[in-house]
């Protein structure tokens, strides 16, 4: 279990330091912010937006870098037209400006290069996000730990860092790669023929993190229950209803 | 600190008014929860109410449906944000449960605790008085298993990360100890309209 801190978790000013597409609907936030306590990978922050008159909305995103001493972090954020904080991100945040945050937060959906492998990650479309911080952070710092990724998206250019995971599957010996698209040629949403072949390609899971969707996540879960594997070696994170 | 360019959507005012502080409303009801939704089989279902390790009471799904009834209708606010209104909720009273096994709170707090293993640490004052149930059924129809069916706690004003998932007994401890959550530092109390998340909020 990560220790936890006893001290308030204070809002803090953060830098947007660089803003960079990702695919046609999800771009980077690279901000610049320095935590009071260390950072783990599959944690979020709370950003917080404050207009004139006072009026506040709060967010919560995932981490998508590994945590690191660069003093900065990046976050995907995709622009949802019916989101008031993604819609700022999307058509006013600009770099230079600063924004409110607190965190890390989230003491459950994360993994330290102590809790070893075999890992196996479970991602539905932006659910990728703090898998994502795991990956990095497992080819930085235990690249011994035995990894296996499915990636869930509707379409392939939906697949956030998809350049990434390529590169990452081909010069990481110890990290496999499926990426699964459903509503392409072919495409076909996650089974268990297809779940028995990640567990065959990565052996029998220490540790499971699956993030998406509710559906996609329950889906996932319960797959990966059929399969045999033990409740407790299962976290789950969902966005969405 | 006001941020550059932000306006924001302000919901109605009769909306705002029920909004605690940093939530936002949301239509649908999204399911937040460590691990794979458990798989509980009715007839294994128990329900337990324990001093420390010593029980106290326990019921079985058919002697627990067959409890008094109590509903409650009214809105929920999650940590992560969102807030549902007008949820509503039936099941048996924490009031109604403790006049079943016969007894008075042995103790001031107690932690719930869920078959998944989880837990979450409740003054007794907060689930008295018709503050609380363990509800059975959501919107006239059994709670479905990924929002905490068969039963799971209902605290509606307190974060709802209190309302365990899937409870499966309550116990009561000498003195306020820090639940799952809790642990890993979230409020010890949970107040939302303190806008109590975190340990020192």
């Amino acid at each position: 279990m990560i220790e936890p801190d006893a001290r308030p978790l204070a809002w803090q000013r953060a830098t947007i330091l660089a803003i960079t597409p990702v695919t046609p609907r999800v771009r980077s936030y690279r901000l610049g912010v320095a935590f009071d306590r260390p950072a783990h990978a599959g944690q979020h922050v709370d950003l917080r937006l404050t207009a004139p008159d006072g009026y506040q909305a709060q967010r919560s995103y995932s981490i998508a870098s590994a945590p690191d001493d660069s003093g900065t972090i990046e976050l995907l954020i995709e622009g949802l037209s019916d989101g008031e904080v993604s819609v700022f991100f999307e058509e006013v945040a600009a770099v230079g400006d600063e924004i409110e945050l607190r965190g890390p937060i989230g003491g459950s959906f994360v993994w330290v290069p102590e809790d070893g492998g075999p890992l196996l990650l479970v991602g539905g479309g932006s659910g990728i996000v703090p898998l994502l911080a795991m990956l990095r952070h497992r080819a930085a710092a235990a690249p011994d730990v035995r990894s296996l990724l499915i990636y869930s998206v509707r379409e392939g250019a939906e697949a956030i860092a998809r350049e990434e995971l390529l590169d990452r599957a081909r010069d990481e010996p110890g990290f496999d790669l499926m990426l699964n698209v459903t509503r392409e040629g072919g495409g076909r949403r996650l089974d268990a023929a297809l779940m028995a072949e990640a567990l065959d390609r990565l052996g029998t899971p220490r540790h499971v993190y699956a993030c998406g969707s509710n559906a996609f996540v329950e889906a996932a879960s319960n797959l990966l229950l059929d399969a045999g594997l033990a409740p407790g070696t299962i976290r789950t994170e969902r966005f969405g209803g | 600190m006001v941020t550059r360019g932000f306006t924001g959507r302000r919901p109605p005012e009769a909306t705002r008014e029920r909004l605690p502080p940093g939530q936002y409303l949301t239509e649908d009801f999204p399911v937040l929860q460590l691990g794979p939704t458990p798989r509980i089989d009715l007839d294994r279902w128990r329900f337990t109410l324990r001093e420390g390790s010593r029980p106290l009471k326990t019921w079985t799904w058919a002697e627990f449906e067959a409890l008094p009834r109590t509903t409650w209708s009214g809105d929920i606010h999650c940590v992560t944000k969102w807030s549902k209104f007008d949820t509503a909720w039936e099941g048996v009273s924490f009031d109604d449960i403790l006049a079943a096994a016969g007894i008075a709170a042995p103790t001031g707090f107690l932690l719930a605790e869920g078959y998944d293993d989880y837990t979450t640490n409740l003054p007794v004052a907060d689930l008295a008085g018709a503050k609380a149930m363990v509800a059975t059924r959501y919107a006239g129809a059994p709670i479905t298993p990924d929002h905490g069916g068969p039963a799971r706690l209902l605290v509606p004003h307190l974060y709802f990360w209190k309302s365990a998932k899937w409870v499966k007994g309550l116990r009561f401890t000498q003195r306020d100890e820090a639940g799952f959550w809790e642990l890993r530092g979230y409020h010890m109390y949970g107040d939302p309209w303190r806008e109590q998340r975190f340990t020192g909020d």
